[in-house]
């Protein structure tokens, strides 16, 4: 049968944000495919140059609205590692705790639209509904519900108010019960074993050698996760296990985001067992040093990267942003061919795409 | 179609652990002078970082060295910078094997910007590259597929690049 390329987006229900993937079919089957990006490029890194370091802590909010304050965190630990400061403790403990709301919020956003992309409308709407519930806590901390702007060069921006821990502890326990009902939702599904399972295999290999990061990754059974092997804040002092799998395939990558909600309910409730009184902000100065650093962080979808070079001003040099859907992303070939085309939408469901921070 | 089966056999898994060898930088920066000699400068030590700097006609030497001597397996970043005399591609190369980041800064000049592409070691270079040629203007020799990834492809400037002025207005 004659070959022929499919566009599918920039407007189209699997594309979750404006994307184009292209697909090249024989019949059926896939033979080729090219996914194009930039339809939301916003010059963010430009617009970095151009303000100064304070300024440009709510614009890294927008990088990724699925999960906000990673990004400002990895903006912020960033310059903090150019500057040369040290965060208070206390500041350090409410950091890791948000941080692993925020990967709850965003695997359950993930859930819900991927529950939505293979055809299971219950799933979609029980676990927008869950997602409530982290939103909510965020919304206690921070004031806002989806770009919090909660860390601050040198801490974050305040305390916990009163209540949040009572409060906390509660909906960490009662969310925890709802990730078995969820599960129940989807292992008992036939619907979704025959969309999940055996599709999309990215091998171990090609997954390191694409640069692919985060729950993709670890399930193609790469044990890596960057707050345990190259740990950022207080990591070091929390006890959670790096979830990783076997089948190297969409179902494997599911396991990895289900098992990820619950260890990070533990770290949760750990980081508030083990949170120090004490400030959670010290003054900084306004003007960063000449010279270079890195910072890097497990966000939700893989490994993010922020490079920075300090020219002695206010403003930064250069402040580059590795985006890990950026690079998953250009890894689609690989998992596309040879599969149906009807896969293609569980297939490329399954890396949670973000095109905020893939687009920058 | 690929079968599920196929990878069921392999259940090894890459290990990982924090830290193999203490002082394992200072261990691959004494490799590293003694293999490259003086084709690498300005090598420093850091926690967890090896930085080194070396120019265009060794760096795939350098590279190839890396990938399949020293199991640096993946390239995290690749940043091109514009500074006043020369650019400067930064690669970070990162090590499943035992935690450590090199950092390598290779100098391009301004009126000839041209380097060696690294896909074809690490595939994950591939957007990055696309990338730093959209922003900076930077071509990468040997590229599979060099065209522009987030600006349209009849565009014509390279907006990152020091000289492309933002209007404030």
């Amino acid at each position: 049968m004659a070959e022929m390329w499919i566009n599918m987006g920039p407007q189209h229900p699997m594309t979750h944000g404006l994307w184009n993937l292209r697909v090249k079919v024989d019949g059926e089957v896939i033979v080729d495919a090219m996914p194009e990006i930039g339809y939301l490029h916003r010059g963010m890194e430009k617009i970095f140059e151009n303000k100064n370091y304070t300024q440009i802590g709510p614009i890294t909010d927008r990088l990724c609205y699925g999960s906000s304050i990673t990004w400002n965190h990895l903006y912020c630990m960033t310059v903090e590692n150019l500057i040369g400061v040290e965060v208070p403790e206390r500041a350090k403990y409410i950091r890791v705790m948000a941080i692993e709301i925020q990967r709850i919020a965003s695997h359950m956003m993930w859930l819900a639209a991927y529950a939505a992309d293979i055809g299971l409308l219950a799933g979609f709407v029980l676990a927008m509904r869950d997602r409530e519930i982290m939103v909510d806590l965020l919304q206690m901390l921070s004031g806002s519900r989806l770009t919090y702007n909660y860390s601050r060069i040198g801490g974050v921006a305040a305390d916990l108010p009163p209540e949040f821990e009572r409060d906390c502890l509660r909906a960490i326990d009662f969310f925890e019960k709802r990730i078995e009902e969820h599960e129940t939702l989807y292992r008992d599904s036939k619907i979704f074993l025959m969309r999940s399972e055996g599709l999309g295999i990215l091998s171990r290999e090609d997954a390191i050698n694409l640069g692919v990061t985060g729950p993709t990754l670890r399930a193609s059974n790469v044990k890596y996760d960057v707050r345990k092997h190259n740990s950022y804040e207080v990591y070091d002092e929390m006890d959670f296990e790096v979830q990783c799998h076997s089948d190297c395939d969409v179902y494997g990558r599911y396991v990895v985001r289900m098992n990820e909600m619950r260890e990070s309910c533990n770290i949760v409730r750990q980081a508030l067992k083990k949170m120090p009184k004490g400030p959670v902000r010290v003054k900084t100065p306004m003007y960063a040093p000449e010279g270079d650093a890195i910072g890097r962080v497990e966000d939700p979808r893989g490994e993010g990267i922020m490079y920075v070079i300090g020219d002695g001003t206010d403003k930064p040099y250069r402040l580059k942003v590795r985006s890990p859907l950026f690079v998953t992303l250009s890894a689609a070939k690989k998992m596309l061919v040879g599969y149906k085309v009807a896969d293609v939408v569980s297939i490329m469901g399954s890396i949670d795409v973000c095109m905020g921070e893939t687009d920058k | 179609m690929q079968g599920k089966s196929d990878l069921r056999g392999e259940e090894t898994e890459v290990t990982v652990t924090r830290r193999v060898v203490a002082g394992i930088e200072s261990r691959i920066g004494r490799e590293l002078s003694a293999k490259m000699g003086g084709d690498i400068s300005d090598l420093k030590i850091g926690r967890g970082m090896v930085r080194l700097r070396t120019e265009r006609p060794s760096l795939l030497k350098l590279c190839r060295l890396l990938r399949d001597a020293m199991e640096f397996d993946h390239l995290s970043l690749l940043s091109a910078v514009d500074w006043d005399d020369r650019f400067e591609v930064v690669y970070h190369i990162f090590s499943y094997t035992n935690c450590c980041t090199m950092e390598v800064k290779v100098s391009v000049p301004k009126d000839d910007p041209r380097i060696d592409s690294v896909t074809p070691l690490w595939e994950g270079a591939n957007w990055h590259e696309r990338e730093a040629y959209d922003m900076m203007g930077i071509v990468f020799t040997n590229h599979p597929d060099p065209r522009r990834i987030l600006l349209p492809q009849e565009y014509e400037y390279f907006p990152l690049r020091k000289d492309f002025k933002m209007d404030l207005e």
